[in-house]
């Protein structure tokens, strides 16, 4: 996964609480067999309505999400963060996340900052003022910049650390690859291996 | 002090031992593979570049979606075609073994490990499901794991793991004929609950396991799931080594050799300490079966359907209530009064070669219950054919049965096998949630031998009752006489 330091993008607001990953992405989605390619089903319901927010032309492209209160509540489904993820969001800010979804954005390499909600309140009337704008999230300062404002963000320091290295869950297993080499030198020969394939059970049969 | 089984299992594996609460990154000996939750960790794997660390670990069947009948026709639903046909190209990519629709090897990925003599004692398996506990039955720690957990042991052939607990689940004295392992483990869940075994792995112990063939103690591990543990084990004794000795990837000749040196080394240790206790009377048992919507909600055959305000417990009494509610029945009514529209015999907890052999025990020579469909789905392809070389599928027919090829079928209704709604099941599977087996499909789970004695007289029954109403469904035109039960128990 790619490593995030700093991101400069539009920021699009989404002014809902409680946005659980049922709404992020209808279950329908979930019969997919892939683990990319989910732009579309990126709240696929509320794109149907003309003036939701990821329909205007000003937020084209965006890649910061700033929203209310309790993001990503609900189902355990990893597919919200892959809809967030190829939708174009590397960084999504808000005052309360769901624990699942956060641990899974974690793993994902989507960044999600905690911004008190006066805080939130105050970027969306930045971008209301100016549809479209640009924020700077720098996550080794943990700052959010639009214009002149500058807030904090908070974020576990572990998960902050995986997100600057680029460590998604395999990456950080393999810093260990050398033991893993070691251990499977010493693994005995009676232990299953199923290739080459042997077949006496046929004879058997 | 002692450690018990799964303690020496996970010492073995340990490759990195984690610091301050930090997880234990674990060697994976096995890794099962199927179309359902593998799809997404091998485009996972893509996206990044990686390859699959040890192909030679790794085995892959296509069993949750597959059809049980017409299997060489195209496979009509769109998304079960989809994940068959990404499995295959997938397989075909990292150089992953494949056993497909056809195969003579094919079945339930759960059947397939043990068949082959892959599965053995002192080894760790993990599968995108969460029967894996099954293969604890060799002594093996043996669990279900996630998507992202799949593509995280297919890259490195390891798993960052939190130390568990332990609890010995102890099954003393001697099944009477008729009872089996099916209504052992029945009758654990029903104790400790579908949480009773969360954050342990569970250990079968006592002279009423030991007795079990090695098929016997599958079923048991395969339920672990059901009482929410992590795993289920049972020690490796003679009964194991014999059943492994000979099989296609057992080990041969000096692997052999080593292989039991160290197998006999794994018992728990007589000083080791358990974590949790559960113990349980054999001589006492009955067959079982379940009355709700969880695998705890079971009684013993003979019993009623439980009055729910007779629980104490407001949680317990609520969902019994809703239970009731869904399975449409009254509190009070005797278990064997309920008359079932469908009985199904298959899936990974009894889908083997005992398993049919038991039903074939009761229902040959006689003919089913009028308007009751009964279902026969081997658990792989390789018991089909053993089963056919016994004559068992003319013993199928004859009784009414569809004889039909390997999966995982009406156990959760993934391919065109399901329940209509409203359709009541005896089901030798082991979920019966609602909705399980079909929408609105309403599921009894009960061992073989309770299946085909409920198939012959069309309401919940035991072999017992056939004894006790010997014409019950007896085909007079039937030449084979019908095997005692006390031989198939």
């Amino acid at each position: 996964m790619d490593a995030i330091t700093t991101v400069t993008g539009i920021a699009a607001p989404l002014t809902r609480s409680n946005v659980d990953t049922d709404q992020i992405i209808p279950a329908v989605y979930l019969k997919r067999v892939t683990k990319t390619g989910f732009e579309d089903a990126l709240f696929a319901g509320w794109r149907q309505e003309p003036d939701f927010v990821l329909n205007r032309p000003q937020y084209a492209g965006a890649s910061i999400l700033v929203a209310g209160p309790d993001f990503g509540t609900g189902s355990s489904r990893e597919h919200a963060v892959w809809a967030l993820r190829d939708y174009g969001f590397r960084v999504v800010l808000s005052p309360r996340f769901g624990d699942i979804f956060r641990g899974n954005s974690g793993k994902q390499g989507l960044l999600t900052g905690q911004v008190p909600e006066p805080e939130i309140e105050r970027l969306w009337a930045l971008m209301d003022a100016e549809p479209g704008l640009e924020l700077t999230v720098d996550l080794p300062a943990q700052t959010v910049t639009a214009g002149g404002f500058t807030t904090g963000f908070d974020i576990d320091p572990y998960t902050k650390w995986r997100l600057v290295e680029g460590l998604d869950d395999i990456a950080l297993t393999l810093r260990d690859e050398a033991r893993i080499t070691e251990f499977e030198s010493r693994r005995e020969s009676w232990r299953p291996v199923t290739l080459p394939v042997r077949s006496r059970a046929e004879e058997t049969a | 002090m002692g450690r018990t089984l799964a303690e020496k299992v996970w010492d073995d594996h340990v490759v990195v031992r984690g610091e301050d609460g930090a997880p234990d990154l674990v060697y994976i000996d096995l890794h099962l593979v199927h179309e359902v939750t593998s799809p997404q960790a091998f485009d996972g794997l893509r996206a990044e570049g990686r390859p699959v660390r040890r192909p030679d670990l790794t085995i892959a069947t296509e069993d949750h979606n597959t059809p049980t009948q017409g299997i060489h026709l195209p496979i009509v639903d769109r998304t079960s075609r989809t994940q068959i046909e990404t499995l295959r190209r997938n397989a075909a990519e990292f150089g992953v073994r494949l056993h497909s629709l056809g195969d003579a090897e094919q079945g339930i990925v759960h059947i397939i490990g043990p068949q082959l003599g892959l599965t053995m004692p002192g080894i760790t398996v993990v599968c995108g499901d969460s029967h894996t506990s099954t293969h604890g039955a060799f002594g093996a720690m043996a669990f279900g794991i996630g998507t992202s957990e799949v593509e995280h042991v297919l890259a490195t052939q390891t798993l960052p793991l939190k130390p568990f607990k332990t609890m010995a689940i102890t099954v003393e004295g001697e099944l009477r004929p008729g009872v089996t392992a099916k209504d052992i483990i029945l009758a654990v869940i029903a104790k400790i609950g579908t949480g009773g075994g969360q954050g342990y792995v569970l250990e079968y112990r006592g002279s009423a396991i030991r007795a079990l063939s090695m098929e016997g103690r599958m079923t048991i591990c395969n339920m672990s799931i059901e009482a929410g543990a992590r795993a289920g084990m049972v020690a490796p004794d003679e009964t194991t080594f014999a059943y492994l000795k000979g099989r296609a990837h057992a080990p041969e000749g000096a692997d052999w050799d080593a292989a039991l040196a160290h197998w006999r080394t794994l018992a728990t240790d007589d000083d080791a300490v358990f974590d949790a206790e559960v113990y349980l009377d054999a001589d006492e048992l009955e067959p079982f079966v379940t009355w709700g919507t969880n695998p705890g909600q079971g009684v013993s055959l003979s019993e009623t359907v439980p009055d729910p305000a007779t629980i104490i417990d407001p949680n317990d009494r609520a969902a019994a209530e809703r239970a009731l509610q869904y399975m449409d029945l009254a509190a009070g009514t005797p278990m064997k009064a309920i008359p079932v529209d469908a009985v199904f015999m298959g899936s990974c907890t009894n889908s083997r070669i005992e398993d049919l052999r038991a039903f074939a025990s009761v229902v040959r020579g006689r003919r089913k219950a009028d308007g009751v469909r009964v279902m026969v789905v081997p658990g792989s392809m390789r018991v089909r054919l053993e089963a056919e070389a016994e004559g068992l599928d003319r013993v199928f027919e004859e009784f009414g049965a569809e004889w039909r090829f390997a999966g995982c079928s009406m156990c959760l209704g993934m391919n065109p096998d399901q329940l209509a709604p409203g359709e009541r099941c005896a089901s030798t599977s082991n979920r019966n949630f609602e909705g399980r087996q079909g929408k609105g499909g309403r599921t009894h789970l009960v061992s073989p031998l309770v299946a085909a004695a409920t198939a012959i007289r069309g309401t919940l029954s035991s072999p017992w009752d056939l004894e006790q109403d010997p014409d019950g469904g007896r085909d007079a035109t039937a030449a084979r006489p019908v095997r005692p039960v006390e031989e198939v128990a």
